[in-house]
């Protein structure tokens, strides 16, 4: 059972890592770009997820095929959460700008974007 | 027909001049603040009508577009949505009154994206509160974050620092809350919330299910700031400009904890949840944890809005530990408190704000007795407020900790009973500190005169103006009322919130 369960899920194993990588970046890094690259990928991992759990075998995009006869669920794939993703999508774009900004602002006060020296000129 | 479209209204009215302030504001910088307040006014005798066309009527449905819920997204109007709708909006006109003298003198060059962020947050908090679907909860919960940060980072010199800090904090907060409700679609495939809350009792056994209630609930608590992952709360608040942070500050983590409370008791049912993972017992606890956590930090801060900040996470204690006990009589406590903190808090930032104009610094070390001179309303604003914080009658916060008190015997919880009461004993030494410095005579050697005249050189003496000092009074003589109204509002109001689960 333990590899199947390793191999059958290696999709979410890496979604899984991606999540923690970002995670880490974002808590456990000391330079502040880096942490706002943690976030991108905390971000892209929860994206990811959402696509991976869309996508079904042999299935085909989510616009009515004639030539698939039917209109079975199962020959198409779920476009739902990828329409909830874009929106993801836009939030983490504006997300990231937002961080970007404050990351300016703060270079111009304190000359610095390292958390260490960061807080010793703050004092 | 406007009876329907209700639900959206409210939040569109912020939405609306949010996005045209910028654009009136670059030629006209003046015009933001009448649009800001405009919109707020509008927005109030809408919350009213809600509120009571929804005790009367039952729940104002919306659908967007005209997709029938579940498949379409559903804006809904119930007795809880449009009481804090209403709570949001009376809080908010009263802080944005006051906030134009406070942003004048501390940030004027940022006046017009100051108005903006403050319509945008409103938009989507209203949002929150009125939509019924989680992925649509999610887009306003971003909505109402970015504005946050944004408004966090309009302050001293530090500001952009801990609006940085907040920003990473609170998208781990979204991000999990956003996998957590990916984890319930994939196993229920529904968003809508009435429509899971059907679903989910089926498939409450599976533990992805349970596994997306824990994601989402962690991710909701690090907005409310609730206790151990309130890290971003005090640094975001005291250092932010006093006009946001007595925005952010009443209302932010209420609407998180309104958040909470939907997601745990109407969308899942809290006992078939009790039996499999002991949420809200763990949400009681770390509650508890956090009521004295926040009075005892707040106890050993020298800065007034950095002790109100953490006197916060205290109150947020209240409200969660109210909604741990998961007994109707600590739900109305909690919503009760909700309202309550709003409005205490509120008053007591205004204070604060006050403060800053008119000394040019709110050091607790150097306030003494010639403020009760200076500024007597202000400081008897500030009383009224305490005395509410600290829970005794006849003021508001007196009787939303009877109802907590009273939830926790309905439950049998000793032990949240005593640290509520605890917790009032703390409150009322971090806030006798204060009170004590202004009205009672000096003893020798306590002011410091290096940290007296550390204020910024705009200092004008005397009492606040007017249009500071009106709303700061409207909002303690608020809680007198509310204290005195709570149990028509318990018995007419709150009691309809309650959920059937309980």
């Amino acid at each position: 059972m333990e590899i199947e369960f390793i191999a059958g899920h290696n999709l979410y194993w890496i979604i899984s890592l991606l999540l923690l990588v970002g995670l880490y970046g974002m808590l456990a890094k000391r330079n502040l770009v880096k942490k706002l690259v943690g976030m991108n990928i905390f971000q892209t991992s929860i994206i990811l997820f959402y696509i991976a759990v869309a996508s079904k075998r042999n299935a085909t995009v989510p616009v009515i095929d004639a030539t698939l006869g039917s209109v079975d669920p199962a020959h198409y794939i779920n476009p739902l959460p990828h329409t909830l993703m874009l929106t993801a999508i836009v939030v983490s774009v504006a997300t990231t700008g937002v961080g970007f900004a404050l990351l300016i602002s703060i270079f111009r006060r304190y000359g610095t974007l390292d958390e260490d020296a960061l807080l010793k000129r703050m004092r | 027909m406007i009876e329907a479209n209700l639900p959206l209204l409210v939040p569109l009215t912020f939405l609306i001049p949010a996005l045209l302030i910028p654009l009136i504001g670059i030629r006209v910088p003046g015009a933001a603040y009448p649009l800001a307040l405009a919109a707020v006014l509008v927005s109030i005798p809408m919350a009213v009508f809600g509120l009571f066309r929804v005790i009367a009527g039952g729940p104002v449905s919306y659908t967007l577009g005209g997709w029938e819920a579940p498949i379409g997204i559903e804006l809904v109007l119930d007795p809880l949505a449009s009481f804090l709708t209403l709570v949001v909006t009376v809080v908010s006109c009263l802080v944005l009154i006051h906030a134009r003298q406070v942003a004048s003198v501390e940030h004027p060059d940022k006046r017009v994206p100051y108005y903006s962020l403050v319509l945008l947050l409103l938009a989507g908090f209203c949002g929150i509160l009125s939509t019924g679907d989680l992925f649509n909860l999610y887009v306003f919960l971003e909505i109402s974050s970015l504005a946050g940060y944004g408004l966090v980072a309009i302050g001293d010199k530090r500001a952009p620092v801990s609006a940085y800090r907040y920003l990473i904090l609170g998208s781990v907060g979204t991000g999990f809350y956003l996998l957590g409700i990916g984890f319930i679609y994939v196993m229920s495939g529904s968003l809508n919330m009435a429509d899971l809350a059907r679903i989910l009792p089926h498939i409450l056994d599976q533990p992805p299910v349970l596994a997306g209630l824990i994601l989402t609930v962690t991710g909701i608590g690090v907005k409310t700031a609730l206790f151990p992952l309130h890290f971003w709360l005090p640094d975001a608040y005291s250092s932010a400009s006093s006009a946001s942070s007595a925005l952010l500050a009443p209302l932010g983590t209420k609407v998180g904890a309104y958040i909470l409370i939907r997601v745990l008791f109407f969308v899942f049912d809290p006992d078939e949840v009790e039996q499999r993972v002991p949420i809200t017992t763990i949400i009681a606890w770390m509650s508890a944890a956090g009521i004295l956590y926040g009075s005892l930090m707040a106890l050993a801060q020298q800065e007034l809005k950095r002790m109100l900040a953490y006197s916060s996470i205290a109150q947020i204690g209240y409200i969660g530990l109210g909604l741990g006990m998961a007994t109707p009589l600590g739900f109305t406590g909690a919503v009760l408190h909700i309202l309550n903190h709003a409005v205490m808090k509120a008053a007591l930032f205004l204070v604060a704000g006050n403060l800053r104009v008119q000394l040019g610094h709110s050091n607790i070390a150097a306030m003494d007795q010639r403020l009760s001179r200076q500024m007597p309303w202000s400081m008897a604003a500030f009383v009224v407020a305490a005395l509410s914080m600290i829970g005794l009658p006849p003021t508001a916060g007196f009787f939303s900790k009877w109802y907590l008190v009273l939830g926790g015997i309905q439950g049998s919880y000793w032990v949240f009973v005593a640290i509520i009461l605890l917790g009032g004993l703390l409150n009322t030494l971090y806030f006798f500190r204060v009170v004590e410095r202004v009205y009672l005579p000096m003893r020798r050697g306590r002011s410091d005169p290096a940290v007296a005249n550390e204020g910024r050189e705009i200092v004008e003496s005397g009492e606040a103006r007017l249009f500071m000092l009106a709303p700061t009074l409207v909002l303690a003589g608020l809680l007198l009322a509310l204290g005195l109204a709570s149990s028509f509002l318990v018995n007419r109001v709150i009691h309809l919130m309650i959920p059937a689960g309980l």
